[in-house]
């Protein structure tokens, strides 16, 4: 059963030759055969799969390793793969064969690794629950009557079903992180500039980041790793290496400061919730961790600014579906002018159009100031919030999600309603800073509860040596959903 | 906060999305719900505050002004609904 190891073991397997590349690639193809009524993938490309882990087992024969030698993963569809149907869940691009290789892709081809496919997601990744997708709603493999979270819902479904031993993800507002909660994962949004955003098919370009979905701390700072580092294509890229996560896996806890903000801890978020992040907190405690109070006064104001912000970013993204250039196209269109407006209104879903909407008139003239120079005032009061935090403490720690994963249907009548389940991530994107979700252990129900960590920028190292420690300690992440 | 249809139908002509006359009270309806929560941001004391347009907050970088890529045209143009001789066709715009 060699789909029960984590990332990490399986690529030391691999290298120790107790299993091939293409044996591997083979079991997990067959587990996303066996398992598709999941819906975690929208596409599977066997035979390329098959043709890279030949490869990767020729390399692996001559003992030439990259990191990731044999190791099979799946990306977000939201990934620009060359050859490869990339259709960000949209009807929009349902036949969008992209020209090239977003850099992420390219960098984890180059590590070694096997892709087995694409995975689901929410529309253009605007989404809680990943009930946007053109491609249907992904099961949560916890309860499948369920949401897995969103927008990446499709990566985490298939790594918490072993789909896969690891994912890539996006997160604009949490969507690596809620679904990583939702579906008992290790799921990090790096530093607003860490991973290239180039090819990464864009939603809200201040926000957006792309980053690891994986089953254990170690192995997210295995991909993050390979993921993570300058890129000349994307403007807002970082130089920076990666040296600080080697060293951050072997920190110590002793004397390390967990700042645990009130607004974070309130009457309501779900008791089961709260519950299991004090005892996690409490495990951290025992380990050497101390916990001090600290404020994130205006932290409220996260979601309204989130929603003028984002949408107002992704109303001027997607004007490029013009359905001249690329993407779906109207045939019901005489001039120009119903050219454009019939292509959308039949490529883009309905949450799509109302997040184009909202900004589009958040943008229009005589609003501007009232609510985008608004909105973009917030933001910086709330990284200066984050900063005078991270003034007395080395991490901030909360609920990653107010409630463990909601039912399918339950949220998808009344937007507002599906906005606040980001109340506790989207802050962190709004000030660039880095954010991992952990597994804490499980609710009533059997369902899955996320501890979120958030970073000083850049301090990815430091996040993900405090979740190795945890796990060394606990055993929430090597829990198995029922069934696989 | 609420909009009105007529606002909807001026945004959806700005962004070039049509919107059907029997989605336009379902619309309306949506984007009222989310003016609302936006309105929240009236509670956040933002006097004297400069905007932040990017997480950042630095200058982006600047590069050699040199050619960096070769001509892709065609398989650019592969996704492309209707081309004809490397040039995107499009319903007539000029009589």
């Amino acid at each position: 059963m060699p789909h029960r190891h984590n990332l990490t073991t399986l690529r030391d397997m691999l290298r120790r030759r107790e299993i091939s590349s293409t044996e591997l690639t083979h079991h997990f193809l067959e587990r996303i055969d066996r398992h598709s009524d999941l819906n975690a993938f929208i596409t599977v490309d066997e035979e390329g799969a098959l043709a890279a882990a030949q490869q990767a087992d020729k390399h692996l024969a001559r003992d030439e390793h990259a990191p990731l030698t044999g190791v099979p993963l799946a990306h977000k569809d939201i990934f620009c793969t060359q050859g490869l149907l990339t259709s960000c869940g949209s009807k929009m691009l349902r036949n969008f064969i992209s020209p090239y290789d977003a850099t992420v892709v390219e960098r984890l081809a180059k590590a070694g690794s096997v892709l087995v496919g694409k995975t689901n997601m929410d529309e253009f990744a605007m989404g809680s629950s990943n009930e946007t997708s053109h491609f249907g709603p992904v099961h949560n493999p916890w309860d499948l009557q369920r949401v897995p979270g969103g927008s990446s819902g499709g990566s985490a479904a298939a790594v918490a079903s072993r789909l896969v031993p690891g994912a890539t993800g996006t997160d604009t507002g949490g969507s690596i992180r809620q679904p990583a909660a939702f579906c008992g994962l290790t799921g990090l949004k790096p530093s607003y500039g860490r991973v290239s955003r180039y090819g990464m098919i864009a939603f809200a370009s201040s926000l957006d980041q792309g980053g690891p979905l994986a089953l254990s701390a170690e192995d997210a700072a295995l991909l993050l790793q390979c993921m993570a580092g300058f890129d000349s294509r994307d403007s807002t890229s970082i130089a920076r290496d990666t040296a600080d996560i080697d060293e951050g896996l072997k920190i110590n806890l002793h004397g390390l400061r967990l700042g645990l903000p009130a607004e974070f801890f309130d009457e309501s978020i779900d008791n089961a919730v709260l519950t299991r992040v004090r005892e996690a907190l409490g495990i951290f405690e025992r380990l050497g961790a101390t916990l001090v109070d600290v404020a994130l006064p205006n932290s409220a104001a996260g979601i309204p600014c989130y929603y003028v912000i984002a949408p107002a970013e992704a109303s001027s993204n997607l004007s490029r579906f013009d359905g001249v250039r690329f993407g779906h196209r109207s045939d019901q269109a005489s001039d120009l002018l119903t050219l454009y407006e019939n292509s959308r209104a039949e490529g883009f879903g309905e949450e799509v159009k109302r997040r184009i909407l909202i900004g589009t008139y958040a943008l229009s003239a005589g609003y501007y100031d009232a609510y985008y120079l608004k909105a973009q005032k917030i933001r910086r009061v709330i990284a200066q919030d984050f900063s005078k935090a991270f003034e007395q403490c080395d991490i901030i720690v909360g609920p990653t999600a107010p409630t463990t994963a909601f039912s399918l249907g339950e949220k998808t009548q009344d937007p507002v309603a599906m906005y606040l389940n980001d109340i506790f991530t989207n802050t962190v994107n709004l000030a660039g800073l880095p954010g991992l979700s952990i597994p804490a252990g499980l609710d009533e129900a059997g369902l899955p509860v996320g501890l979120q960590l958030i970073g000083q920028f850049m301090d990815e190292g430091r996040l993900l040596g405090a979740a190795h420690r945890f796990q060394q300690a606990t055993d929430w992440h090597q829990l198995v959903p029922k069934g696989f | 906060m609420s909009i009105s249809e007529k606002d909807v139908v001026r945004v959806a002509h700005l962004a070039r999305i049509r919107v059907a006359p029997d989605e336009l009270g379902r619309y309306q309806a949506g984007l009222s719900d989310i003016l609302a929560l936006v309105a929240q941001m009236q509670d956040c004391d933002t006097d004297g505050v400069e905007p932040m347009a990017h997480p950042q907050d630095i200058a982006l970088r600047l590069r050699e002004d040199t050619v960096t890529e070769a001509d892709q045209r065609s398989s650019l143009q592969q996704g492309a609904p209707q081309v004809e001789n490397g040039l995107y066709l499009v319903p007539r715009v000029i009589e």
